[in-house]
């Protein structure tokens, strides 16, 4: 659906993107993950055909972005960093520009923005002016217009930024939802939202692409190890010696300080091997019971900061 | 391009800008109308070239959010990013900042009316006038559009297009004073000397190409502007 290919933004000495390349399928939500200034929202301008590449291509369904600009514009909504709205419009004034803005014919329109008003939840809202809307729902005015026209594709730059828990929640599903009908970029630096979205993702930082594959799969593809936390009364050194007799235990460290008699103790083990039975086994031979057992896995946001750092020692 | 142009048109009658600016306007002309019934015999040409110096104040204040105000505000890209095309943007634009100046020029047509009632005739003279009139709108909104795309800030923007007007109108009064290729060129960029021609009763083509051909200009170099920037910008 959408193929980027060597795609390069300089501004004057700068390099904002550096020779990307990816493909989103039909039907995919793509996360976009990187940490502030890494080039998400220039890798989004160009390929919504706001900002013009400085070398590569963008293609959507075919159609490439310098060559046919209004064909790529016909299939993509945009929602940007900032929602592009008139203050002084009331939304369904701002809706119905935009809807004409987008060429929807006069007779579908009204059908059209009554769906889209009741799936981002802002009906309530239409007669008001969009500057008295409070953040969370001028996002869903912005939303709202991206969803204008029917579009294939989805570009959302950080959709969520600005909104309470509970519209975060809304949205996510909300994009969720959009996801059966539509091919969806998401961009964001927050890591939740994106592993609870999105099929597949794609970590950038610092303008070029550091890892593309599923949450799943960067869990685990960076996981060399497992990880347990337990919490264990008894006294330190037998203790420490009883997890490090257990096979598959590289090594075990005392984490935070001593709760009365209780340790916290970081235990890593082989990845294939499950060291929790036989740490249950061996400490309660031992006598010393264990409070609390956790496994540690790497969490997007673990993996996010090792990618992007490893990046970091490459420089 | 009708969908900017109806938006662009709702906000100026949405906020007070048209309403003042109309009514300062024709209160302006009003002023200036009154001696001249006093001390001439009815005809209201003559006040026609003064409303043209009239409009070097009101043309800069009505067009000076036209494009700034989307830059500043970020809707610029959700114009951009949209189907319809720059140019179409643009002219919707030029276009809405035009019919708030025809209403304005609409509502000064009733003095030579007034005029007629009282035995002013209501001459050729004074349409070819009107028809002048219309032309050297068009070209200060054309500048004016264009001064409001070279920068985000409505102030700068005002300025800009007070000032490029003010050297366009001056320059023919200049120009003998500069003299030579730099005399020639301002006497070329000098609106009002064909303005005065219109209103001297003379509908000749030379100015009419003349202004069409300023206005088309400076709303293509306001596309120029625009499309340069986005190539450029960080």
């Amino acid at each position: 659906m959408i193929e980027i290919n060597k795609l390069t933004k300089r501004y004057g000495q700068i390099e904002a993107v550096k020779n990307i390349s990816f493909t989103v399928n039909e039907g995919e939500i793509l996360g976009f993950l990187g940490p502030n200034g890494a080039g998400k929202s220039t890798t989004m301008n160009i390929i919504t055909g706001y900002l013009p590449a400085t070398e590569g291509s963008v293609k959507v369904d075919g159609f490439d972005i310098l060559e046919e600009p209004e064909e790529v514009k016909k299939r993509i909504g945009f929602l940007p960093e900032q929602p592009p709205v008139y203050k002084d419009m009331t939304v369904s004034e701002y809706l119905k520009f935009v809807s004409d803005l987008k060429y929807v014919p006069k007779s579908k329109q009204k059908a059209q923005l009554d769906d889209i008003m009741e799936l981002c939840g802002i009906t309530d809202h239409v007669g008001r002016l969009i500057k008295n809307l409070s953040k969370g729902y001028r996002q869903r005015v912005g939303l709202a217009q991206s969803l204008i026209g029917n579009p294939d594709v989805l570009v959302l730059d950080e959709p969520t930024v600005g909104l309470d828990p509970k519209q975060i929640i809304e949205i996510r599903n909300l994009i969720k939802s959009l996801g059966k009908k539509h091919t969806i970029i998401l961009s964001s630096h927050i890591l939740p939202e994106v592993s609870a979205v999105c099929e597949r993702v794609v970590i950038i930082n610092k303008g070029e692409i550091a890892a593309v594959d599923t949450p799943e799969n960067l869990s685990k593809g960076l996981n060399s190890a497992s990880r347990l936390t337990a919490t264990i009364a008894g006294p330190q050194n037998q203790v420490s010696k009883l997890i490090n007799d257990i096979y598959g235990v590289k090594y075990n460290e005392v984490l935070g300080k001593p709760n009365k008699d209780t340790l916290t103790y970081v235990i890593e083990s082989d990845k294939e091997i499950d060291v929790r039975r036989p740490l249950f086994f061996a400490m309660a031979k031992a006598g010393y019971p264990i409070i609390e057992l956790r496994s540690m896995d790497m969490t997007l946001e673990d993996i996010f900061l090792k990618v992007t750092t490893v990046e970091e020692g490459v420089h | 391009m009708w969908a900017v142009y109806k938006k662009e048109l709702n906000s100026y009658f949405h906020s007070p800008v048209a309403y003042v600016l109309i009514g300062l306007f024709v209160l302006l002309t009003a002023i200036f109308f009154y001696p001249y019934v006093l001390s001439l015999f009815g005809d209201f040409t003559p006040v026609l070239s003064t409303m043209g110096f009239i409009l070097l104040f009101i043309v800069p204040i009505l067009t000076m959010r036209i494009l700034a105000e989307d830059r500043k505000n970020g809707t610029e890209v959700l114009l951009l990013t949209s189907p319809t095309s720059l140019t179409k943007i643009v002219v919707g634009k030029f276009l809405a900042a035009y019919t708030v100046f025809g209403i304005m020029t609409a509502v000064t047509f009733v003095f030579p009316i007034i005029l007629s009632f009282y035995g002013g005739p209501i001459s050729p003279q004074l349409i070819g006038a009107y028809v002048g009139f219309l032309l050297l709108g068009a070209s200060f909104i054309s500048f004016g559009v264009f001064s409001s795309s070279l920068t985000e800030n409505q102030i700068i923007a005002a300025v800009i297009g007070f000032v490029g007007l003010m050297i366009m109108l001056l320059a023919d009064t200049l120009a003998p004073a500069v003299g030579g290729f730099l005399g020639k060129v301002l006497g070329w960029i000098s609106l009002m000397t064909r303005y005065n021609d219109f209103y001297n009763g003379i509908l000749g083509l030379g100015p009419i190409v003349y202004y069409l051909t300023f206005t088309g200009v400076f709303i293509f170099l306001t596309i120029r502007v625009i499309e340069r920037r986005r190539w450029s910008q960080g």
